[in-house]
C-alpha cells in the first residue's frame, strides 16, 4: 500500500474540516475525490502535502510505510509526494527553468543519485515541456508570473513530470479551465500515469474524469468519505447531485 | 494556525578572524599633529599636507550630523587610532616582500595576490588598514596606459593628476565624515584610464580592516578620460570585535566625455553580533561626476553587513546626455541599521538617471531608502525612473522610503514606484512542496527580488552576492 489515511480529523484556524476521513490508495492507482464545496476535498489535499497552516488534530497518515505526518513538507515532496496546486504561486525574478532544476537536484541529492548541470537539465526539461505543449520560453519566464489560469495548470503539470512523484495530488486542477487547456493538462496527467505511481484527483466536476478515467470515485461530504465507487459513480453524481449521495449517506 | 516567519539567528560570520601580525600604529587622538605625523609616514608632498589640513580645520567646525533615520552613540574621535599599517619594509617591489602572513590573509578572504593564483582577469589592490599591501597586473596595465595604484603612491608619483581631481567631486567640507576622510584618509586607490582606452581587465579593491582601535579611512579617485572605460570592484570584511569601528570613506568618479564607469561593491564587514553588539560604522561618501558629453557612471552595491551603513552613492550629471544609474541590494538582520540611497542631480540636458532599490530587513534591524533626484532649470528633457521595493522578513523589522524629488524643469519626467512586500507562507510552502528546504526557498526568494541588481554586477560578484544573502539569512525563517 503507497498511502493510508486512518481516522483523519484535521482542520485550520480551530475549525475542523475533516472528520473522521479513510482512504487507501494502492500503486497503480488513480483516485478521484469528489463532493461539494466546502465538504473538504481541498484540506485533505493540503494536510498530505504538509501545508503549515492545517492542523491534524487526530488519526494518521501512512505513506510507504512510515508516519507521514512526522515529515516537514520538504521531506514529503523529496519522498515523492507532489501537489498540484489550485492557485499556483509566483515567484518573481525566479526563471521556471532556475526553479526547476533547484527542486529536481534536490530529489536527486536524496535519492542519491547524480545532480545535473544546467545544460543537461535543460535537456530534460525541453523533453518533459513538448508533454504539456509548451514553449521554451515560458521556462526562461519567472515562475508562475504573468501566467494566465491555463499556463499556471500546465506549468504545474510540467513539474510534476520532471519531479516525478509517486503519489501527485490534483488539487481542483481543471478549474477555470477551458476544453483546450483541459485536454493538454489531462493528456500530460496520462503520460505520466505508470503502475508505480498513484494520482488523486481532487475535482468538482466529472468534466476531468472523462478526459482522466479514475479506477475509484469517493464522494467526500461534511469531512467524511460518504460513498465510494467506480467511474460510474461519477456519472450519476452528475446526474442526480450531490444532495443525493448526502441524503443516502 | 501558521508557524509565522520568525528571526532566529544568523549564521557565524566566516571573515571575523584576526591577523596576527605585528602593526604599526600611532597613538589614539585627532589633532594637528596627527595628520602630519600620517602626512609624513606616507612621505607626502606639502601641497597634500596642506589638502588635509585644511579638511581639518573645516571639520572641527563642523557638526556630526544626526539626520538619518537610526540612533547611534556618540563617536569619541579622540579614540580612534587613525593609522594602523603592518611592519613592513617600505618599498615593495615585488609581491615575494609582502609579508606572508598578510598573503595569507588575502588567502583566506578569497583573493590570492600571489603570481601563481591571482585571479586570471581582475587587477586587484589589497589594502590592510591603514596602507596597501599588494597591487597586481599593474605593470601589464601601464603598458596601455591604465594607472591602477595605492593612493598614497599616486599622490608621489602621479602628482598634477591628483591634484587637479582630488576634491573636486567630493569638496573637503562636503559633509563631517568627508572632512574627516579628507583630513586623515591613509590609503585607497587610484584609477586613471587614459583617452580611449577601454581597461582589457576588471580592476578591484579589497578592503580588509584588521586592528580593533584603528578606523580606516580609504580614499579612492577614479578618473576616465574621453572615451575610456572601466569597470571596478570592491569587496570589504573585517574581524569580529565588540567594539565599534568606524570606516568612513570618500570615493571620488571623473567620467569626461563619452567615457563610462562601473563600479561595484559587495559590503560584508563585521555587522556586530545579533544583540547589536560591535560591528562597523559605515559612513561613506561616493559620488561621481559626468563631466563629459555622453558619459556613463553605473554604481551597483550589495550593502550585506556593518552595523550602520550610512550612504548615498551618487552621480552629478553635468554633460549633456549623460547617464547615472544606481543599483542596490540593501539586506539587514538582526540590528542592523541601512540608510541608504542615491542622489542624481541633473544638470545638462537630456541627462537620463535610473534607480532600482531593493531593501531586505529581517530580525531587529532598521532598513530606509533615501534618495533625492533634482532636476536643474537648465536640465531639458530630464528622465528619471525610480524603482524602490522593501521586503519584510517577520513582523519586527522596519522598511522606510524617504524619497525627495525637486524640479526645476518642466520639461523633465520622473517616474518612482515603491512596493513592500512580505515572503508569504504561500510562496514558502510552494517552494517546500517541490522539495527545497526552507532555507533553499528563502534565499530563492529573496534572489529573485534582487534579480535586476544582481545582474548588473560581474558575475563572480553576481554568484558570491547570492550565496552571502543566503548565508546571511540561514535560520531567520522558523
Amino acid at each position: 500500500m503507497l498511502l493510508e489515511v486512518r481516522d483523519l480529523h484535521a482542520g485550520i484556524e480551530g475549525k475542523e474540516i475533516l472528520k473522521g476521513l479513510n482512504l487507501q490508495i494502492n500503486k497503480g492507482e488513480v483516485h478521484a475525490i469528489m463532493g461539494p464545496n466546502g465538504s473538504g476535498k481541498s484540506t485533505l489535499a493540503k494536510v498530505i502535502a504538509g501545508h503549515p497552516n492545517y492542523e491534524v488534530l487526530k488519526g494518521e497518515i501512512i505513506y510507504k510505510g512510515k508516519n507521514l505526518l512526522e515529515m516537514e513538507p520538504d521531506e514529503r515532496a523529496r519522498e515523492g509526494i507532489f501537489m498540484a496546486f489550485q492557485y499556483p504561486v509566483e515567484i518573481p525574478g525566479v526563471s521556471n527553468s532556475q526553479f526547476l532544476r533547484l527542486a529536481y537536484n534536490e530529489k536527486m541529492k536524496h535519492l542519491g543519485c547524480e545532480e545535473l548541470d544546467p545544460i543537461e537539465f535543460n535537456d530534460l526539461l525541453k523533453e518533459k515541456a513538448k508533454l504539456v505543449q509548451m514553449d521554451a520560453d515560458f521556462l526562461k519566464r519567472s515562475v508562475n508570473e504573468g501566467f494566465s489560469g491555463g499556463e499556471k495548470k500546465r506549468n504545474e503539470i510540467l513539474q510534476m513530470a520532471v519531479l516525478e512523484p509517486r503519489l501527485a495530488i490534483l488539487d481542483e486542477t481543471d478549474s477555470g479551465l477551458d476544453i483546450d487547456a483541459l485536454r493538454i493538462v489531462a493528456d500530460g496527467v496520462n503520460k505520466l500515469r505508470t503502475s508505480e505511481n498513484a494520482i488523486i484527483l481532487v475535482t468538482h466536476y466529472q468534466r476531468l474524469l472523462n478526459y482522466i478515467e479514475p479506477d475509484f470515485v469517493h464522494v467526500l461530504a461534511d469531512g467524511r468519505i460518504v460513498k465510494s465507487g467506480d467511474k460510474k459513480l461519477a456519472l450519476e453524481l452528475e446526474e442526480k447531485g450531490y444532495d443525493w449521495v448526502k441524503a443516502a449517506a | 494556525m501558521a508557524k509565522g516567519i520568525e528571526i532566529l539567528t544568523n549564521r557565524e560570520y566566516k571573515y571575523g578572524f584576526v591577523t596576527p601580525i605585528e602593526t604599526e600604529t600611532i597613538p589614539k587622538g585627532l589633532s594637528e599633529e596627527t595628520i602630519r605625523l600620517i602626512s609624513k609616514k606616507k612621505d607626502e608632498p606639502e601641497w597634500m599636507l596642506e589638502f588635509r589640513l585644511k579638511a581639518y580645520r573645516q571639520w572641527l567646525k563642523m557638526k556630526e550630523p544626526r539626520w538619518g533615520n537610526f540612533e547611534y552613540p556618540k563617536i569619541d574621535f579622540q579614540d580612534i587610532t587613525y593609522y594602523a599599517a603592518p611592519k613592513q619594509k617600505p618599498k615593495r617591489n615585488s609581491l615575494d616582500e609582502v609579508d606572508p602572513e598578510l598573503l595569507k590573509t588575502f588567502e583566506k578572504l578569497g583573493i590570492p595576490l600571489s603570481e601563481q593564483r591571482m585571479l586570471a582577469n581582475v587587477a586587484v589592490d589589497a589594502v590592510f588598514d591603514s596602507v596597501s599591501v599588494a597591487t597586481t597586473f599593474k605593470e601589464k596595465l601601464k603598458k596601455i596606459g591604465v594607472i591602477f595604484t595605492p593612493i598614497s603612491e599616486a599622490i608621489r608619483e602621479y602628482p598634477d593628476l591628483v591634484r587637479k581631481y582630488l576634491g573636486s567631486v567630493v569638496p573637503v567640507n562636503d559633509n563631517f565624515y568627508a572632512a574627516l576622510n579628507s583630513a586623515v584618509f591613509s590609503d585607497g586607490s587610484f584609477v586613471y584610464v587614459p583617452k580611449g582606452v577601454r581597461c582589457p581587465m576588471e580592476l578591484s579593491t579589497y578592503f580588509r580592516i584588521n586592528t580593533q582601535e584603528s578606523g580606516q579611512f580609504e580614499r579612492t579617485l577614479i578618473i576616465a578620460e574621453e572615451g575610456a572605460y572601466v569597470a571596478y570592484n570592491e569587496g570589504c570584511t573585517a574581524p569580529q570585535f565588540d567594539t565599534n569601528q568606524l570606516h568612513a570613506a570618500v570615493v571620488e568618479l571623473i567620467a569626461l566625455d563619452d567615457a563610462e564607469i562601473k563600479y561595484s561593491t559587495v559590503q560584508n564587514w563585521y555587522a556586530g553580533d545579533e544583540n547589536g553588539v560591535g560591528g562597523i560604522y559605515n559612513f561613506v561618501t561616493k559620488r561621481g561626476a559626468c563631466r563629459g558629453k555622453n558619459s556613463k557612471i553605473s554604481w551597483t552595491q550589495v550593502e550585506s553587513g556593518s552595523a550602520i551603513t550610512w550612504k548615498y552613492p551618487s552621480v552629478i550629471l553635468q554633460g549633456d546626455n549623460s547617464i547615472g544609474e544606481f543599483y542596490s541590494v540593501a539586506l539587514t538582520n538582526n540590528r542592523q541599521v541601512a540608510d541608504t540611497g542615491t542622489k542624481m542631480i541633473h544638470i545638462g540636458k537630456n541627462t537620463k538617471s535610473t534607480i532600482i532599490s531593493k531593501g531586505i530587513a529581517a530580525g531587529y534591524s532598521n532598513n530606509s531608502y533615501r534618495g533625492l533626484v533634482k532636476i536643474l532649470p537648465k536640465a531639458e528633457n530630464a528622465r528619471n525612473y525610480t524603482q524602490c521595493d522593501s521586503m519584510l522578513i517577520g513582523d519586527k523589522c522596519k522598511a522606510n522610503t524617504f524619497p525627495y524629488i525637486e524640479v526645476m524643469n518642466n520639461t523633465a519626467k520622473v517616474e518612482h514606484e515603491a512596493t513592500t512586500s512580505r515572503i508569504s507562507e504561500e510562496q514558502l510552502f510552494y517552494l517546500q512542496q517541490r522539495g527545497l528546504k526552507q532555507e533553499d526557498a528563502v534565499s530563492l526568494i529573496i534572489n529573485g527580488f534582487c534579480k535586476e541588481v544582481f545582474r548588473e554586477l560581474p558575475m563572480e560578484y553576481a554568484v558570491e552576492a547570492q550565496k552571502l544573502l543566503g548565508l546571511k539569512l540561514e535560520g531567520s525563517v522558523g
